[in-house]
């Protein structure tokens, strides 16, 4: 089994430090929304979502679309059943029996829920990072190298470069680069969190989820994954789920808030952040409850 | 401030009970450890490591028994580790909460308790009495049996410390579950199943039991696994019980090399243990 993976090696986009740069000064409103706004299209539509664990029902009718090449936040109290949202779109939930999920998840249009969807096929397309960072017990270059493995035979040198590239993408090349065969724990807690980063986007996954991935950090690294998150979007449908206001604020195109299990309100994130439809919402960010 | 006068005072008969009880732990070791040595000592030289039992009168060694031992040790658990650790894996990582594995969960906790007396027992009528003879295979069998539960045990605890997040993001790549545990589980925990396993070594090399009944012992140095073998604990055991002073002086010597051996297996785990401490 081989997923198809365009050669491409080079990044299409300016490096880190310009985007830094541009990023810094931006307004708080998201850096790209001048830019490249061409009508956007589905990735993921979720129709009429319920999960359930054992009895208890977590969401409750969730429906929205995530676009392509386009980061959407998730934001809420805890509880509200964002990272339950995020874990229903990989599946990962179907580790646990007792776990379940109705309605519809269509991503290019397929359902995934349905019983015969490869689940391992599925993962590879749709990658997650979580809020701990998870590092292999193996170095740091197996650990990146172990999901390449999985579904493609590489010669050592293109292995190699396939390493590379994806910590370079992830900011953590120049730090790594003499010490790969070092294992992956002895990294500090970011840059754990970001060789997390760099494992998911070696595979070329389609979708990226993060699940609260700065919450474990200090702002440093928070900054260097948020410059990540904006440098990715050129190539992958992101969704992340956060606590912190600014960080959906400046990272996100579309922001969706939940609470108690169902959608309360989803737009793009300079009208979330600006001008709320409805009361909850307003008062969620602006702090007056959560 | 009475109160606190009277808890004062309770503090105190409890901490000196406590000191008290671990002193005569302490000592009863240290005791043992002392007329081991004491008795021991003198017994060993190299004729021990290179003889093999005598006739009663007459010079000799244990090197019979310490092979018998060995080779028998090595087995059972080439043998039992395979078994455990599978068992163990399938307890942890896909039966969990099935039927199966209750069931299995349970019988293996009693197997974990089971004298060793009866295991010894089963094996000689399963086996040794169909075979019509005792056997080094037989002993090997026996002590597997009581190697697997250990190792099951240690196998299921170990991989069950495995956080569940460092599963879910290695299936979160695509791998499928054997891999997810062979790959990554089996590394997080690979330092705790190994000091499972160097603890039914030890917990292995020092019975009797299952022995007196399956391998029996052999007066003659003999590396055939189909007949019977020397060992330890059942030399131990007929020299000291026997009228003999350079019998019974050879028991002291084959008492001290097991305690020591058993003491050094027990250390080697706590290493083990402790350097999978460091890499966390």
């Amino acid at each position: 089994m081989t997923i198809e993976v365009s050669p491409v090696q080079t990044p299409a986009h300016p490096p880190m430090p310009a985007r830094a740069a541009s990023l810094a000064q931006a307004p708080m409103v998201s850096a790209s929304h001048t830019a490249e706004r061409a009508v956007p299209q589905t990735k993921v539509a979720v129709k009429d979502l319920r999960f359930y664990y054992k009895n208890y029902e977590a969401l409750k009718g969730i429906n929205i679309d995530l676009y392509d090449r386009r980061v959407t936040a998730f934001i809420g109290p805890s509880g509200c059943g964002k990272s339950t949202l995020l874990r229903v779109l990989n599946r990962i939930y179907d580790l646990y029996p007792g776990q379940r999920a109705t309605g519809q998840v269509l991503v290019d249009g397929h359902d995934i829920l349905t019983p015969g969807q490869d689940l391992n096929l599925l993962r590879a397309r749709i990658g997650m990072v979580f809020q701990k960072p998870t590092p292999f017990p193996m170095s740091i270059y197996d650990n990146i190298a172990f999901g390449i493995r999985l579904y493609e035979k590489l010669s050592a040198q293109d292995l190699d470069a396939r390493v590379e590239q994806a910590l370079r993408r992830a900011a953590l090349w120049d730090e790594a680069k003499d010490k790969l065969k070092q294992s992956g724990l002895s990294l500090s807690g970011g840059q754990q969190q970001r060789l997390c980063i760099a494992r998911a986007i070696a595979v070329k996954p389609e979708i990226l989820l993060l699940d609260e991935p700065c919450s474990a950090l200090d702002p440093l690294s928070t900054q260097r994954v948020e410059e990540l998150i904006a440098e990715l979007k050129s190539d992958y449908t992101i969704a992340i789920v956060t606590h912190n206001m600014q960080q959906a604020a400046r990272s996100s195109d579309y922001c969706a808030f939940m609470y108690l299990g169902t959608l309360i309100e989803f737009d793009e994130t300079e009208r979330i952040f600006t001008h709320p439809k409805e009361r909850q919402t307003e008062d969620y960010i602006t702090g007056r409850f959560g | 401030m009475t109160l606190y006068n009277r808890r004062r005072a309770r503090n105190f008969v409890i901490l000196a009970l406590s000191l008290g009880a671990t002193g005569l732990a302490l000592l009863i070791l240290f005791l043992i450890l002392g007329t081991l040595l004491a008795e021991g000592v003198p017994a060993l030289n190299l004729a021990t490591f290179t003889q093999t039992t005598p006739p009663p009168g007459s010079q000799g060694g244990l090197a019979n028994a310490i092979f018998g031992s060995v080779v028998m040790t090595i087995a059972a658990t080439l043998v039992g580790t395979p078994v455990g650790i599978l068992t163990g894996t399938f307890l942890s990582e896909y039966g969990r909460t099935g039927v199966l594995a209750e069931v299995t969960r349970f019988v293996n906790d009693i197997l974990l308790s089971a004298p060793s007396i009866a295991i010894g027992l089963f094996v000689y009528v399963a086996i040794v009495v169909p075979m019509g003879h005792f056997s080094a295979w037989a002993g090997s069998i026996a002590l597997a049996i009581i190697v697997i539960p250990v190792v099951v045990r240690t196998t299921e605890d170990m991989l069950n410390l495995v956080p569940a997040g460092l599963r879910e993001a290695a299936f979160a790549l695509g791998a499928p579950q054997w891999k997810v545990v062979v790959m990554v589980t089996y590394r997080a925990a690979i330092q705790g199943m190994l000091t499972g396993v160097m603890l039914a070594v030890a917990r292995i090399a020092g019975e009797t039991a299952p022995l007196l009944f399956t391998a029996l012992n052999n007066q003659f140095g003999s590396t055939n696994m189909n007949a019977p073998m020397a060992n330890l604990p059942v030399v131990i055991f007929q020299f000291a019980m026997s009228p003999y002073a350079d019998w019974q002086r050879l028991a002291w010597g084959g008492a001290l090399l097991i305690t020591f051996t058993i003491l050094i297996l027990n250390i080697i785990a706590r290493m083990l243990a402790s350097w999978s401490g460091d890499t966390k």
